[in-house]
């Protein structure tokens, strides 16, 4: 397994909705590789963007979203330009996604052993109906759902929201995708079910070797999971790197920002949390400088005039903002 | 399921005993006489009553009626068909099987076509071809039927002369088209609005986005996961309608002079033939009744979810 090798790519991604009020602009060129066999985090508070560039991927971004610019290359092919069979054969068979509430995910006339069978059938792989049943009971053991040849045909309520996210995941995989994307999996489920969920994703990654993109505004969940992570701020990628220098050495006032509003059980501190000021900007009209300028402590007078370019502050490790950028231009200058 | 369903027949048993004692006060309750005429004599009545058991006092009555019903026996026609079984009148001169036959066809009209359409307008929802059904849906379940059926006479049978003005027994397929047309464009413009409301309630569930990255065709998308989750709505009220259409048609048979029970039901209350409204209340609440529990037990077939048995059984 080669990690170096990229499955995806995507570049300068733009996507806009289109309301009434004006055009939003959800997610505003951002860029990023994934490897294969790679799990990368994706930070960020409600409305960065997150799901929004995962929903583009995939194809699911429903009206009035819309990919207005970039590329998004999935194994060197440019994934906005499949007609919509392609997308479809492409769903679900190369990339698959699984969602935020299991609690609803699920249709719930129809059996669990119905719906499984039904993601490996509407891609033709050669499969009959019992060697497709067999696959998905296989599949239910393999999420660790006990005596899976009775509880394939049960319906989503006779599951429970857990035993749900692991039927949603097995779903997602049953294809063998070469990326699966998870929209906060664990969102919706109570603390002892996340850390198990978690833990099955873990195991499953290793087992089938899937990239992942694992959305979430969990910081504990991206430390868990994650080889490496992007934070996303109002439809930006602020800071990017390995999950280790995000967590032990944040270089954006952001990532810094998060990490300290966070509370911490290992250390007894009976100080407050610091939480950051301000509200997220309206991506109506977004800032002409960087967009956390208006909430930032060290923000400076380019900081509103010009958005901040990214800057290695590491290896593999990039932040967007003007601090580095002067830092880095001392640093020449001083050698 | 048999224990459900026979808790059921019980009860039909019940509501049936209970219609029949409301519709015999009702129909005691209006005065008049199946006997009076414009020669008839208070002697004459008073024969005729005693004859027919009708000078009783009403709890008598009420007990024979009773009597005779548990007994298959629904009683003679008094003046309609003096003299003739009210069973024969209603199953053997092809009354119902008329009513029915045409109710049937124009529920079957509203079904086949409405839910497509409330499909089509829920999947193209905000186009035009949704405007346009919308539009003329809305007019359908605007327009009377009779205002419909006579719009139908005048044109195709008065201007274009292609169709008759009597439909009669309905022998063949054409003497149908407008009866069945008039009787179910209501229903059709109903079912297709119902379908598209919960259609598009269906649509923005989780469970579509679900299926729609599972790779699932468009098709199926609308036809096997929306369409399933939106039919309790529609269900629910097709069910009494199937009665309703069959009562309901009194218009229909009239404009179109078709000789079944809807137009002989109101005429039997015109004239006061007791026995006669008498089985057709009771045949027609049947029908409601028996409707009723196909409609619940379809819907534990579209959702599993529905416990029909609740915990207390």
């Amino acid at each position: 397994m080669d990690e170096k090798k990229t499955l995806l790519s995507v570049k300068d991604l733009k996507v806009s909705f289109f309301t009434p009020a004006g055009e939003v602009k959800a997610v505003n060129g951002i860029s990023y590789d994934l490897g294969y066999n790679e799990v990368m985090g994706i930070v960020g508070e409600s409305g960065s963007g997150k799901s929004v560039e995962a929903y583009s991927i995939i194809g699911l971004l429903q009206s009035p979203g819309k990919v207005i610019g970039g590329t998004i290359e999935f194994e060197g092919e440019n994934v906005l330009e499949f007609d919509e069979e392609r997308m479809r054969q492409f769903r679900g068979n190369k990339v698959s996604m699984i969602f935020q509430n299991p609690m609803t995910c699920l249709n719930p006339v129809y059996t669990i052993g119905n719906q499984l069978i039904e993601a490996l059938m509407c891609h033709d792989k050669g499969y009959t109906k019992e060697q497709a049943r067999k696959r998905a009971i296989e599949m239910l053991e393999l999420v660790g759902i006990n005596n899976a040849e009775k509880r394939i045909d049960q319906y989503p309520h006779e599951f429970s929201g857990g035993m749900r996210q692991r039927a949603m995941i097995a779903m997602a995989l049953i294809c063998e995708p070469k990326l699966l994307i998870a929209d906060e999996p664990t969102t919706a489920l109570d603390v002892t079910i996340q850390a198990q969920i978690l833990e099955l994703m873990k195991d499953l990654q290793k087992k089938e070797n899937t990239s992942i993109i694992f959305i979430t505004h969990n910081l504990g969940v991206v430390a868990e999971i994650c080889d490496r992570v992007s934070v996303m701020y109002a439809g930006h990628i602020i800071e990017q790197g390995p999950v280790n220098d995000i967590f032990y050495e944040p270089r954006h006032p952001y990532t810094k920002g998060l990490l300290a509003s966070t509370p911490r059980l290992d250390e007894e501190t009976k100080e407050r949390l610091i939480p950051i000021e301000g509200t997220p900007i309206d991506l109506l009209n977004p800032p002409k400088g960087c967009n956390f300028g208006p909430r930032c402590k060290d923000c400076m007078k380019i900081c509103l005039r010009e958005k901040p370019p990214f800057v290695e502050v590491g290896e593999g490790h990039i932040s967007a903002c003007w601090l580095h950028f002067m830092e880095k231009r001392e640093e020449e200058a001083r050698s | 399921m048999a224990g459900y369903i026979f808790k059921r027949f019980v009860v039909a048993i019940l509501t049936l005993l209970l219609i029949m004692t409301i519709t015999f006060f009702l129909m005691n309750a209006v005065p008049g006489s199946p006997f009076l005429t414009e020669k008839s004599t208070p002697e004459m009545i008073a024969r005729a009553n005693a004859k027919y058991g009708l000078d009783k006092p009403l709890y008598v009555q009420l007990f024979n009626y009773v009597k005779n019903y548990l007994h298959g026996d629904l009683g003679t026609s008094l003046k309609m068909q003096e003299g003739t079984a009210v069973s024969t009148i209603i199953f053997h001169q092809g009354k119902f099987t008329l009513s029915l036959k045409l109710g049937l066809y124009a529920l079957a009209l509203a079904v086949v076509i409405g839910i497509p359409l409330g499909c089509i307008a829920a999947y193209n929802r905000g186009k035009w071809i949704d405007g346009f059904l919308r539009v003329v849906t809305t007019v359908g379940v605007a327009v009377p039927t009779f205002v419909l059926a006579t719009m139908l006479l005048v044109v195709f049978a008065v201007k274009l002369k292609v169709l008759s003005t009597l439909s009669g027994s309905l022998q063949d397929f054409k003497s149908y088209i407008m009866p069945v047309i008039s009787l179910s464009f209501y229903y059709t413009c109903y079912v297709a609005k119902l379908t598209r409301t919960s259609m598009l309630d269906a649509i923005n569930q989780d469970y579509i986005r679900t299926a729609r990255a599972k790779g699932v065709k468009t098709r199926a998308l609308i036809l096997k996961h929306a369409l399933r989750n939106s039919l309790i709505p529609v269900i629910t009220y097709l069910g009494p309608v199937m009665a309703g259409i069959i009562t309901g048609s009194f218009v229909v048979e009239s404009t179109f002079s078709i000789p079944g029970l809807g137009k002989y039901f109101v005429q039997s209350v015109l004239s006061r033939d007791y026995p006669v409204i008498m089985a057709t209340t009771v045949v027609l609440s049947a029908l409601v009744i028996f409707m009723n529990l196909v409609v619940d037990i379809a819907y534990k077939i579209v959702d599993p979810r529905i416990n029909l048995i609740t915990k207390e059984d």
